[in-house]
């Protein structure tokens, strides 16, 4: 559904993303781990057309994204790390707005708002503005907004960061749900555990370049041999610091 | 690809509205604010109604002189429809002047009739009036200093040439004719002229009702013509001062605009923006759109209060004025665009823009009129948008100029919008990281 191919951005003489290349099918979520600056928000900029790639391509579908007005940027959904979110509007009128952008009106407008809402939970709040939210509520409009135009892939930024454990199983559940539907999605996360529960996949990225591709028990067993304690298997989060090591990165 | 897109410009204009009216106090804000502070500079620049009175220049005279030549001016002043004069010490007039309480007091020292008589037809040392004025408000003390000449020449010529005491100068001068440093055939002129001056005061004396008449006045009157209009319509100051003040803060509301982008940036809304298949016209479009409309709304919301509560009128041409106040709000509009695409932060944007403003519709005759200004600077302020603004608007309403005198500002407005809109552009940061 989604292909990575071959991806490079530099910003001056930094370069932030060196040949990367993966790939995200329907009914799969694919962990994106990386430290601090490995590049993976560049990765998914360049991917949702946010960022001009030096070098490389993203095909959706098959077809090469390219431009503004595209049309194959619809069948990508951006749920940014920010709440990109409208506080003043209620969450009707911020979906409402979303949704145009996507050339969405009338009924069918009407009919896609209220599926995202309701998958978030959210349906009760329609006419309250966001201001009056909760942080989780926020974060689960957030996701509402990057569905509204049921899109084939979600590129998922952090999508959890700041929300209690109620709403992060909520969200786990969405997405869960849209697994199932067969969107294809990609996820990037600082939590490992996140990625464990959640990923078919998991892509670590570090200082701009792939180190690995793999399942997670695959992973795991890449390093198990050297990290094995007591015939218990290394965790996700064991695998990452072998893979990108100790030091610190700011 | 460079083409709008309706329903997603549709929405941003939507939304855009949605989120300006959404603060109420806010919005009552931005029609208030323009409105109280247009009506203060129109009630200062408006002048007198046509009923009332003038405003009167206060100032003091102090006479030491206390002869009749001093007399007779203070009596001129007092009854001058310039002045509000009263009298006092010396002392006491310069403590009043230095607080600021007058704005000149004029000292007519002793001896100053005498001196002032003879000097009128003689060689002799003039003497000296002190005028004691503040000097920040030198154009009422010009005004004083011209007002001034007019009451002493009258009050010194009509006493030389009626008055006992300018009797007796005319003759100690005609006595010491003949000790003047002046050519023989010069000292007979003068010799002949206070002579005919004596005959005038011996004929005066045998006919008392002959109408000895006052001194010297001045020899024309004025006939005063508003250029209005038209010949029954008067100045109404708050016309200009709305237009003025209209400006500046629809100036305001699309820099703030502007900022509301760079907020919009840092909260990543731009990263949806841009992740939907949305031109890059479309979006710069519609931010144009909303903007003009707010800004159209702000400018006609005032012009209306203006209307109903002040009776300024559209004199002139509707249409040119409706065209000015598009083109203005166009203007103003892309200026917004150019404040998001050029600014870093909404904080540096909102100090460097604020600055910008007051600079432009202060010399684009906003506050003040233009005319005040040096000729270099007044040709100068042709390159800011708000003197064109302000001057398309004055020809639409007060001045009563036709459409032909839209044409001008509308061009001008346009072309700025555009020179703005080209520039955030080419200028506006499109990638999002």
């Amino acid at each position: 559904m989604l292909e990575i191919k071959h991806l490079r951005k530099s910003f001056g003489s930094l370069v932030a993303v060196d040949d990367v290349s993966f790939v995200v099918n329907a009914g799969q979520l694919v962990g994106l781990l990386g430290p601090n600056g490995a590049g993976k928000t560049t990765t998914v900029s360049m991917i949702a057309r946010l960022l001009t790639p030096d070098h490389g391509e993203v095909l959706v579908g098959g077809q090469r994204l390219a431009g503004d007005t595209d049309p194959a940027k619809r069948r990508i959904g951006l749920v940014p790390q920010d709440l990109a979110l409208y506080d003043e509007l209620t969450a009707r009128d911020n979906l409402r707005f979303f949704g145009a952008l996507y050339n969405l009106t009338g009924r069918a407008l009407d009919d896609a708002i209220g599926v995202a809402m309701h998958l978030v939970e959210l349906s009760d709040r329609i006419k309250d503005r966001v201001k009056t939210f909760s942080g989780g509520m926020k974060r689960r409009l957030n996701l509402a907004a990057g569905l509204l135009h049921d899109p084939d892939i979600l590129l998922l930024d952090e999508p959890t960061v700041g929300v209690d454990p109620q709403s992060r199983n909520a969200i786990f559940d969405n997405l869960e749900t849209l697994k199932r539907r067969g969107k294809a999605l990609l996820y990037t996360t600082h939590y490992m555990e996140e990625a464990e529960r959640l990923a078919d996949r998991i892509v670590v990225i570090d200082h701009g370049k792939v180190v690995a591709d793999d399942t997670v028990a695959g992973l795991q067993s890449r390093v198990a041999p050297v990290e094995d304690i007591g015939g218990v298997r290394a965790n996700l989060e064991t695998v990452f610091l072998t893979l990108t090591g100790r030091s610190l990165r700011d | 690809m460079a083409f709008i897109q309706v329903i997603p410009l549709w929405a941003m204009v939507r939304k855009d509205l949605q989120i300006f009216f959404s603060d109420r106090r806010a919005v009552i804000m931005s029609f208030a604010v323009p409105i109280a502070i247009a009506s203060f500079f129109g009630s200062i620049f408006s002048g007198p109604s046509r009923t009332s009175e003038p405003a009167k220049i206060s100032i003091i005279v102090v006479d030491q002189d206390q002869g009749t030549i001093s007399k007779s001016i203070t009596d001129g002043l007092q009854h001058d429809k310039n002045f509000k004069v009263t009298t006092t010490t010396l002392e006491q007039a310069r403590d009043t002047v230095r607080r600021g309480r007058t704005a000149a007091a004029i000292v007519i020292p002793t001896g100053f009739g005498d001196a002032a008589g003879l000097a009128l037809f003689s060689r002799r040392e003039k003497p000296q009036l002190d005028v004691v004025f503040d000097p920040s408000r030198s154009t009422e003390v010009a005004m004083v200093r011209g007002i001034l000449t007019q009451h002493v020449m009258e009050a010194v010529s009509k006493e030389m040439f009626a008055g006992p005491r300018g009797r007796q100068l005319v003759d100690e001068t005609l006595n010491s004719v003949d000790s003047m440093p002046m050519p023989e055939d010069r000292k007979k002129l003068l010799r002949d002229m206070l002579g005919s001056v004596q005959s005038f005061y011996q004929q005066n004396q045998a006919d008392p009702n002959a109408g000895s008449g006052g001194g010297l006045t001045m020899p024309y009157t004025v006939r005063e013509e508003p250029m209005t209009a038209g010949s029954n319509i008067a100045y109404n100051g708050y016309a200009h001062s709305f237009a003025g003040m209209g400006i500046q803060f629809l100036l305001f509301a699309m820099a703030n605009l502007g900022i509301e982008v760079l907020l919009e940036r840092q909260r990543g809304l731009w990263k949806r923006l841009r992740s939907a298949p949305v031109s890059r016209v479309t979006l710069l479009a519609g931010k144009t759109l909303s903007g003009t409309i707010v800004a159209l709304m702000t400018l006609w919301v005032s012009f209306g209060f203006a209307m109903i509560v002040f009776g300024v009128r559209i004199q002139g041409s509707l249409l040119g004025f409706i065209g000015v106040s598009v083109a203005c709000a166009l203007m103003a509009a892309t200026f917004g665009l150019l404040v998001a695409a050029l600014g870093n932060t909404p904080a540096t944007a909102r100090g460097v823009t604020t600055f910008a403003i007051l600079i432009m519709v202060m010399l684009g005759g906003a506050w003040v009129p233009t005319f005040i200004f040096p000729a270099w600077l007044q040709q100068a302020t042709l390159v800011v948008p708000p003197r064109w603004a302000v001057d398309g608007l004055d020809a639409m309403t007060w001045r009563g100029i036709g459409l032909s005198g839209a044409v001008g500002p509308v061009l001008a407005l346009l072309g700025f919008a555009a020179l703005f809109g080209t520039i955030a552009a080419a200028r506006f940061r499109w990638e999002e990281a």
